[in-house]
């Protein structure tokens, strides 16, 4: 039974539909490659009773015919999800032993269609990060290692633990989040494949804020018809969250087959960065002939706006963040410091609570918001978030989706870049883009580079049409054949 | 609408050994919305409940909770600032203003600084024995309310009551336009009519539900603007009236030594009359506004406000017009009358099928008077309505005298009961039969042969057989016939 957590999710779920195995076996098997991979420190915690009960109830659901869409298959949570009566930490300290006496949105609608929560995953702290290394409970390691190198890598971030988890085989998907690149990145470093849906598409009630109006749920599995068939569920209206959008969810599964025949797919010449290794290139060369022998015209377009983006992003995202974290002030739940008065304690609390990242993160946010720095920072930096987004309506209108590389690199040492924020921060530059915008972008592992680790290319898509986006990514993971897997080493 | 030009009264003027200052006063007024749930979440918003029991997790800020805009507040919202004549904004948006306390939970309080719901519009304030004055509305825009920090329990301890936290408040920014502490009070006690009027805040000051920040500053008479101070949370028409007072005089009193005014936030201590200084401009808070990303801009479409403006209730000021239109009282009386909503429907109760000045005068002269004096609330009025139509209506039918009416009154207050039978049981009608009336006097001019004679010469003399006819006839006998029959029997 041990080859039970290889199954994609699509072909575990048809496997418990023929009863080829039980829910609890499934959910057994996963249980126990978590157990044997604590060196990847990608779970933060397993809920392995409740995932026994859960999968018991789903094998009597299924015994009596109420089977449901996800009924039986064993998932992972990131940690910035509450769960309900499950600690969560959102990779902090801070928060301590917080246990939400509520379930988030997108979680939620996962158990409503019988999915087993295997556990908490690990993650940057409050998804702040490229690289899984500022979790207040250790770095997440990457189960892909260089051929023949024994040193760890970093399995990307923030949702380092979802995206080592699904390429470990610790679960068969994953949720995530997306900030500025946190599900496709990661993916891209994994093998795996993210989503990061339009804004509006999963609901953000529950889940803990990193900045709000760019902070999006999606799934994390190993093929793009699984992350269609999770995020199905996951999506929908929430009357919980104002900007939630009212819009049917479609049946993404469907469209990961869909002909290609005709589609424009544009080819953005910015992206086209210095010092962007070769294997890279070629790679993105290589997407681009995947597509055109799929029917697809190739165009270039320009999206003038690109180099701004990140600026912009790294003055947003850090003023939303410095307003959210404000409710950590140890007065309420999780860790408080006491101090000689009330501002010392927010201090210590603070101080001691929040990582030197968050620290910094809240710094800036503060800074950028500040009297007399609000409006060279935080509206200039709206002003490019709205030439962006009309850069890709323009765009748009010659096009039906774009082909950009996921990341400008493969995975990299843990302790390797660390050191300089600046660096770390360039991991984002093709994905934070969509977040800016508000579009929906996929990430599909396509190729390994010549140290044998996985690459992704990204297809960012229209608002609300992820349905092109799950079409394309379907065409190029054919197209690619990717079916390596990281050799299990841990 | 800026009337810094409008000089007041010299009767309004302070003066001080450098000579003459003027006090120029506007109004920050915190209005909690009458609605059953919170700005933002569901939790209920009922006065007095045990602590914290009225807590949504979004109120708590657990983490991932989001806020969800409560629409009927906009409603309220937007009623008032119809109410004020003001410029009612198509769009508008919530900003966060980040600030650390123990009874902010989230670290900031979600309120519009930038695209406020409501914009300028203006309030005619009436004054009694003045001409009334129009105060300019600068702004009105929506708001949470933090909860309630409670310093007292312990000597050691802060606690915390999140009650409170997360209710709606409109604050309504006046702009400079008042001039004494009489004019100011005025102006609260017309926005807190208008609102009750509108159904939109109970204007209960006791419970804190209306409160003001007051802003003081003084000038030469008609010169340039001094340097104001802020009196925070001022919860009662007298304390508003005495800081400003109070605020005004310390203002005078540096100036004149030569010192000059600090801007900056002052608390009024409600014991000592005196205001002291909260926080200088230096340590003014940078509440690093910005809009809050979790809510989306409110958006009103022109029919939608034509809908709310349609099914707004008559207001105090159209109903004054149409008081001294219609009924014919004078201005101050009707703005008495409609002051608040329960006392112009009470006069109209009271005024329907009878002479309408007369109505007013029995409810200002009489009712009022005695509700005042016992503290009654009109609702809670012994005497109802319909009870004051009656008496008013034997009044005016010469049934009964105003002198019996008030007596009639009295037996209704005390006693109760229906006052026409209270006038028949008791035999209080008005004698009107002249008949029963000339009796009475050809019997008192019989036992008084030397008074009669003496008539012709002294016709003021008259007066005192009037007063034995009233005597004899208990009060009853109508004043009028009494005094043309001895008239004509004595003079002619």
């Amino acid at each position: 039974m041990s080859s039970l957590n290889n199954f994609s999710l699509a072909n575990a779920l048809k496997g418990l539909e023929n009863k080829d195995f039980s829910a609890r076996e499934l959910t057994q098997a996963h249980l126990d490659a978590i157990a044997s991979a604590d060196t990847l420190n990608a779970y933060l915690l397993t809920t392995s009773e409740q995932a026994l009960a859960m999968a018991d109830a789903s094998d009597a659901r299924r015994a009596n015919g109420e089977a449901k869409a996800l009924d039986g298959a064993p998932l992972g949570i990131k940690d910035l999800f509450c769960t309900k009566g499950t600690r969560t930490t959102a990779g902090s300290k801070i928060l301590g032993d917080f246990t939400p006496p509520y379930e988030s949105t997108v979680s939620g609608n996962l158990w409503a269609d019988g999915a087993v929560m295997l556990g908490k995953l690990n993650m940057d702290e409050f998804a702040m990060g490229s690289s899984n290394e500022n979790s207040a409970f250790g770095p997440v390691v990457n189960p892909w290692r260089a051929d023949g190198v024994d040193e760890k890598l970093v399995p990307g971030g923030s949702s380092g633990g979802s995206a080592a988890a699904v390429a470990a085989r610790l679960c068969l998907g994953a949720t995530a989040t997306d900030t500025g690149g946190s599900i496709r990145q990661p993916a891209s470093f994994t093998g795996t494949v993210g989503v990061k849906p339009t804004y509006g598409r999963c609901s953000r009630w529950g889940i803990v804020a990193f900045a709000s109006s760019l902070d999006q749920a999606g799934p994390i599995t190993r093929t793009v018809e699984d992350a269609a068939i999770l995020l199905r569920s996951m999506a929908g209206h929430d009357p919980k969250d104002s900007t939630s959008l009212k819009a049917e969810v479609p049946d993404f599964a469907a469209a990961c087959t869909r002909s290609l025949k005709g589609m424009r797919i544009g080819v953005p010449k910015e992206y086209r960065v210095d010092g962007m290794p070769q294997e890279i290139e070629k790679l993105w060369a290589d997407g681009m002939d995947w597509l055109r022998s799929e029917g697809c015209e190739m165009v270039d377009v320009s999206l003038p706006h690109t180099k701004y983006a990140l600026p912009a992003y790294y003055i947003i995202a850090p003023a939303e963040a410095s307003s959210n974290l404000a409710r950590y002030d140890g007065m309420r739940y999780g860790v408080r410091v006491d101090g000689a008065d009330l501002t010392e304690t927010y201090e210590k609390t603070r101080g001691e609570g929040f990582g030197e990242e968050v620290r910094r993160r809240i710094m800036i946010g503060t800074y950028v918001l500040s009297a007399g720095f609000y409006d060279a920072y935080y509206i200039q930096a709206q002003k490019v978030r709205a030439r962006i987004a009309e850069d890709f309506k323009a765009v748009f209108s010659k096009c039906d989706a774009l082909l950009t590389p996921t990341a400008p690199s493969a995975a990299f040492g843990i302790g390797a870049r660390n050191n300089d924020p600046l660096q770390m921060y360039l991991n984002d530059i093709f994905t934070v883009t969509a977040n800016l915008a508000g579009l929906p972008g996929i990430s599909v592992p396509a190729a390994l580079d010549g140290a044998g680790l996985p690459l992704g290319l990204q297809v960012i898509g229209k608002a609300l049409d992820e349905e092109t986006c799950f079409a394309v990514g379907g065409a190029l993971e054919r197209a690619a054949g990717f079916d390596a897997k990281p050799d299990k080493w841990w | 609408m800026f009337t810094a030009e409008r000089v007041a009264d010299k009767s309004d003027w302070v003066s001080s050994p450098s000579g003459d200052w003027e006090i120029i006063i506007g109004l920050e007024v915190h209005a909690q919305v009458a609605s059953n749930a919170k700005l933002f979440s569901g939790a209920a918003t009922g006065y007095g409940a045990e602590p914290n029991t009225q807590v949504a997790l979004v109120d708590a800020a657990m983490p991932g909770m989001l806020p969800v805009l409560n629409e009927y507040c906009v409603e309220q919202a937007v009623r008032t600032g119809m109410g004020l004549k003001a410029q009612i904004n198509a769009f508008s948006r919530f900003d966060r203003k980040n600030y650390f306390y123990p009874d902010l939970p989230q670290g900031y309080q979600i309120s519009q600084l930038y695209h406020p719901i409501v914009g300028e519009g203006v309030l005619e304030v009436e004054l009694e024995g003045e001409d009334s004055i129009n105060v300019g509305i600068e702004r009105l825009h929506l708001e949470q309310d933090a909860g309630k920090s409670i310093h007292d329990l312990d000597p050691n301890a802060t606690y915390v009551d999140l009650n409170r936290c997360g209710v709606a408040l409109m604050e309504i920014v006046s702009k400079p336009d008042m001039r004494s502490a009489r004019e100011a009070a005025a102006y609260v006690r017309k926005l807190r009519s208008l609102v009750r009027y509108l159904g939109t805040c109970d204007g209960d000051m006791e419970k804190g539900n209306l409160r003001a920040d007051v802003n003081v500053s003084v000038r030469r008479p008609g010169g340039d603007l001094g340097t104001r101070c802020e009196i925070k949370n001022l919860n009662s028409m007298r304390f508003i009236q005495q800081a400003i007072e109070y605020e005004a005089r310390r203002q005078i009193e540096i100036l004149d030594d030569g010192g000059k005014i600090d801007q900056e936030t002052r608390l009024y201590n409600t014991e000592t009359g005196e205001t002291r200084t909260m926080r200088s401009k230096e340590d003014a808070h940078d509440y690093r506004y910005f809009p809050d990303p979790d809510l989306l801009p409110v958006k009103l479409s022109a029919e939608w406000m034509a809908g709310i403006k349609a099914d707004l209730p008559e207001l105090p000021d159209e109903k004054k017009t149409r008081f001294v239109a219609e009924y014919g009282l004078s201005a101050y009386d009707a703005s008495v009358l409609v002051s608040d909503r329960e006392k112009a429907a009470y006069y109209e109760e009271v005024a329907d099928g009878n002479d309408k000045k007369l109505a007013a005068n029995w409810l200002l002269n009489e009712v009022f008077g005695k509700l005042n004096k016992e503290n009654v609330e009109i609702n809670d009025s012994p005497v109802s309505a319909a009870a004051n139509r009656a008496i008013v209506g034997m009044i005016s039918d010469n049934v009964i005298s105003g002198k019996i009416a008030k007596q009639v009154f009295e037996i209704c207050w005390e006693e109760g009961g229906d006052p026409q039978a209270i006038v028949e049981d008791r035999g209080l009608k008005q004698v009107t039969d002249t008949g029963a009336i000339e009796a009475m006097i050809d019997k008192i001019i019989a036992d008084n042969p030397d008074q009669a004679a003496k008539v012709k010469d002294k016709p003021k003399t008259l007066g005192w057989f009037v007063g034995q006819v009233m005597q004899a006839s208990k009060g009853k006998a109508n004043p009028q016939a009494v005094n043309e029959i001895l008239r004509k029997k004595l003079l002619d």
